[in-house]
């Protein structure tokens, strides 16, 4: 268990600037995810936690313990970080049993065989794979070889767990499997994790917080949950939710601390209430609004504040249906529950809570207005 | 108990201290220092050495040059070698006669190989897997070997001494057969083809077969298949084979002087040995030159097919590939790559072997039969009181010699190669990294016969300085001392032995590594515990790979080498030019024998690619 901060961490290769300013908080207990597309700088970030590489600028400190000082070249060794990780290539020695990558670290810093054998044990019980503790990893698959690899990181419990796309080797299955599971070992260790992904669904389902990175740099710090109904730009939008947000373009214009955006959607009036730091105090400006495809309210038939709109195609998969749709120029996606049926050109009539909408600044691609979520 | 050392200002000592602590903590800074410092006391300074000597008049040379002092700067040297009455025998014709010899051998031997890898690769050719061993098997054999069988063939009257096989018969081969050029070159293409059978076939290989495929449903014929799509597919393999054999057949000592020398046919190598004998500032002029050569034909290659040779590979590992029908020239085509291995390979060995029974040396008849070469007391009346092999101690001692030299080269060789594998495979984008690479490759530009002559310069006196009144010995004289063979052959072979050293590392991961950093163990014990174990096939099979070559090796150490440090092909060497050639036989087919039992060692027990050792 441990808080680790980080401040103002740069680091380049040669001439690249790989990271730029990244400032980071992670709380005793936390599931900080870092999540970005790739070559975003969240791997940089991680291997900078764990000592594997050294910025050229920044400190960090672990529980108010000082580990890295790049203004005074002070780089505490990996080892005496008190954390571990879980490589997304697994790293497990080819020619060592499962028992014996395990208890490597615990010989390394010289236990006793007992304790050896009852803590190598017990990790590898937590994973479920004492049974294959004689095996070698050539001789296990994919999914076991994770559970070893996880194994070997929590055996000599770390106050810190640093996992590295842990499960992006897994096939589609098994890496559901290993996502509730990894949610279940957080909770019953209460270990602080550091998680990297480029997959916003593990992220949203584990974290406790996100940190969203583009480019070296974190663009937005939130809990999942809010990440997804208000995310801080327009990036971070289009990164975040599956299938994704739809954009539409409108115009806004802020007058008397109420901003009025007009829009394909039609016109809709919003209070100084709902703005965020990055909205201007008055004036107009090109917008986009955003809006998630099962805030979507699709019906046959006309009502109340709905607008008309024309079915593109129906998608049906079962368990939901992608219905895409068009008003004018503007193309998006709905989703419904459950089994629908729609002919192509069909008319239907749609609502949309207003409180739920997104308003971006086009130009500057910041949030101006913010979701309600207590409004559904 | 919170440590506010985050809150504390900038302290330019810290720094300081904490970047002293960083580097001498960080066992790659150290050894990358421990390999650089090395490598220039190895290649470098002795180049350096070499370099001076030529330029600096020695004692015994005083009388040559008047009012000169010994020590003092001279362009005697290579005025002597480039513009006096001796150059055009010292040097210009020997170049001359090398240049010749190298193009034509590569002409010829780059043709052949091509030839059989494509035969290999891309035809139903029936009993590949017979013939993949058998064309490498020339290779294996040491060149000079292969001269001594070829004098015991066509050896004529002409010389003196004992005729060969062909006079048996009462056929009497001409001068120019049996002795200079042609023999050279045709005894050299026997042996060099193998470069390129290597190398092109494993181009072909490499090209996939859908690319000729396309070519044919575009309604392209087969011989316009072969020209316009694999031929420049293969082009910058056959390039670098080119290059390759160019420089060997140049530098290459042993062949042109059992073929040559007797009819005073020089190239540039026996001319280096030669004139070394008599005046070193000469003789190292002249490796000079031979290493400006060597340069020049590789930075060539760099240039010419450096960026071309990426293509070479693209299209991957063809998965399948059809084979084309060689159809009613299947058999001719088969009794004639029987026939060249008969030639090349069976017809040395059986001649070398069937000559260690003959009591009078160019006797085919069955009463000359005798195991005396072997087994035989020592007797006055026969190649003046030599015994055989086997009774002879001063043999034993050269098998006990070259196993000595074999077995510690090659494992402190391959150790060090591993050492610069693994500096080379971690540090590849840094700087240090980039240095020893291009430090530890300077071996590899030098033919061995020069680099031995190299050697020669920095041993043959100490060199001493003077350090606050200390004497320290920076250089001590190893001239005829086995350490200088040891460290010859350990620092000439270091370039194969890195590059194998790197590919082993590559193929570890670091994170295999990071993961043992992780867990808290320190360098010595993840090299000892992660990366050795996981390096270990490798290692044996580079180890096996290099005390091959060193164990066929004269060339290199055939200027440093004195009788009583002597190894078996020394012993070969020295037997055959004075003209006792059972004897001379006996120890190459212990030669043979050795070389194919640590073949098959290597092959069965290491998985080792014979390829590996280019």
């Amino acid at each position: 268990m441990s808080r680790i901060v980080l401040k103002n961490i740069n680091k380049y290769y040669g001439s690249n600037h790989v990271l730029k300013d990244v400032d980071l908080t992670i709380e005793n207990g936390e599931f900080m995810t870092l999540l970005g597309p790739s070559g975003c700088g969240k791997t940089t970030t991680l291997r900078v936690v764990a000592g594997l590489e050294k910025p050229q600028g920044g400190t960090i400190t672990m529980d108010d313990k000082l580990i890295v000082n790049a203004e005074e070249l002070f780089f505490e060794s990996p080892a005496k970080r008190g954390l571990n990780l879980v490589f997304q290539s697994y790293a497990l020695w080819p020619h060592m049993t499962v028992f014996d990558n395990v208890a490597f670290g615990l010989k390394v810093a010289k236990l006793s065989k007992t304790e050896i054998k009852k803590l190598v044990d017990s990790a590898l019980s937590r994973m479920q794979i004492l049974q294959y503790a004689e095996r070698y990893p050539s001789e296990l698959s994919g999914g076991q070889q994770q559970r070893v690899a996880i194994a070997r990181a929590i055996a000599g419990s770390p106050s810190l767990l640093l996992l590295d796309e842990p499960l992006s080797n897994l096939d589609a299955k098994l890496r559901i499997d290993m996502r509730s599971e990894l949610k279940r070992l957080h909770q019953e260790m209460g270990t602080t994790v550091i998680y990297v992904t480029h997959d916003q669904v593990e992220a949203l389902t584990l974290s406790t917080r996100i940190a969203i990175f583009f480019e070296g740099r974190i663009e937005q710090i939130a809990p999942p949950m809010e990440l997804y109904q208000n995310p801080a730009t327009l990036r971070v939008a289009e990164f975040i939710g599956n299938p994704r947000i739809n954009l539409i373009d409108g115009d806004a214009k802020v007058e008397n601390g109420r901003m009025t955006v007009t829009s394909a959607l039609g016109t809709h009036v919003f209070d100084r209430a709902q703005f965020t730091a990055a909205a201007p105090e008055s004036g107009s400006f090109p917008c986009r609004l955003g809006f998630r495809p099962e805030q979507i309210h699709i019906s046959r038939h006309d009502g109340p504040g709905a607008v008309a709109a024309r079915v593109y195609s129906g998608m049906p998969a079962g368990s939901e249906t992608l219905i895409q749709l068009a008003i004018g120029s503007d193309a998006f996606l709905g989703k419904q529950l459950g089994i629908r049926h729609y002919q192509a050109d069909e008319q239907v009539y749609l609502t949309i809570h207003e409180s739920l909408l997104n308003v971006f600044d086009a130009k500057t691609g910041a949030l101006v207005k913010l979701a309600d979520s207590s409004a559904e | 108990m919170s440590n506010q050392s985050g809150a504390l200002p900038f302290s330019r000592r810290r720094r300081f201290k904490n970047r002293l602590r960083n580097i001498f903590t960080n066992p790659y800074n150290l050894i990358t220092l421990i390999a650089v410092i090395l490598l220039a006391y190895l290649i470098v300074v002795p180049l350096m050495e070499m370099i001076k000597t030529t330029v600096t008049l020695a004692k015994s040379d005083l009388r040559r040059v008047k009012g000169g002092t010994a020590g003092e700067f001279t362009w005697y040297y290579w005025n002597r070698l480039l513009f006096s009455d001796v150059s055009r025998n010292l040097f210009w014709v020997p170049l001359k006669n090398s240049l010749i010899i190298a193009v034509c051998t590569s002409v010829i031997s780059i043709t052949m190989g091509s030839l059989i890898a494509w035969l290999m690769v891309r035809t139903d050719l029936p009993g590949k897997k017979f013939f993949s061993l058998a064309v490498i098997i020339p290779y294996m054999l040491p060149s000079w070997c292969k001269s001594m069988a070829w004098l015991s063939v066509f050896r004529n009257e002409t010389i003196g001494g004992a005729a060969g096989f062909l006079s048996y018969l009462g056929i009497q081969s001409p001068d120019w057969l049996a002795y200079g050029p042609v023999a050279i070159i045709i005894v050299l293409s026997i042996h060099y083809y193998a470069y390129a059978y290597l190398l092109v076939s494993a181009a072909l290989r490499s090209v996939n077969s859908e690319l000729e495929e396309m070519g044919e449903i575009v309604g392209a014929g087969k011989m316009l298949i072969l020209r316009k799509i694999t031929f420049p597919l293969v082009l910058p393999a056959i390039l670098s084979s080119v290059i390759l054999t160019l420089s060997k057949s140049m530098g290459t000592f042993g062949v042109p002087s059992f073929l040559g020398l007797k009819v005073g046919y020089y190239t540039i190598s026996t001319s280096l040995y030669s004139t070394i004998q008599s005046q070193k500032g000469t003789g190292f002029a002249i490796s000079l030159v031979l290493i400006a050569l060597a340069s020049v034909d590789i930075f060539i290659n760099q240039r010419l097919i450096g960026s071309r040779k990426s293509y070479a590979t693209i299209g991957g590992k063809g998965g399948r590939s059809t084979l084309l029908s060689l159809g009613k020239w299947k058999a001719p085509i088969v009794i004639l790559l029987v026939l060249f291995l008969l030639v090349a390979v069976v017809l040395p060995l059986v001649i070398l072997l069937y000559q260690t029974f003959m009591l009078r040396a160019g006797d085919y008849g069955l009463d000359n039969f005798t195991l005396h070469y072997w087994l035989g007391e020592a007797d006055p009346n026969i190649s003046d009181g030599l015994p055989g092999v086997f009774k002879s101690p001063q043999f034993w001692m050269y098998v006990k010699n070259t196993l000595k030299l074999v077995g510690l080269t090659s494992i402190i060789a391959t150790i060090c190669g591993q050492m610069i594998g693994y500096i080379n495979s971690r540090g590849r984008h840094l700087r240090s990294g980039k240095l020893v690479e291009q430090l530890v490759f300077i071996p590899y530009l030098i033919p061995s016969i020069a680099f031995g002559a190299m050697y020669l310069a920095m041993f043959a006196t100490p060199t001493k300085i003077n350090l606050f009144g200390l004497e320290l010995t920076l250089i001590p004289s190893l001239y005829g001392t086995f350490t200088v063979l040891v460290l010859v052959s350990i620092v000439k072979h270091l370039p194969f032995a890195s590059r194998a050293g790197t590919s082993n590392m590559l193929q570890i991961s670091t994170e295999l590594e990071e993961a043992g950093q992780l867990a808290g163990a320190n360098f010595v014990t993840r090299f000892f515990r992660i990366v050795f174990p996981l390096a270990k096939n490798g290692f044996m099979s580079g180890l096996m790979l290099i005390l091959i070559s060193i164990m066929k090796e004269l060339d290199l150490i055939v200027i440093l080498m004195t009788p009583t440090q002597a190894t078996l092909p020394y012993m070969a060497y020295t037997y055959s030019t004075s003209g006792f050639q059972q004897p001379a036989s006996a120890v190459a087919i212990v030669m043979f024998v050795m070389v194919f039992f640590f073949y098959w060692v290597a092959n069965k027990f290491f998985h080792a690619d014979i390829a590996g050792g280019l």
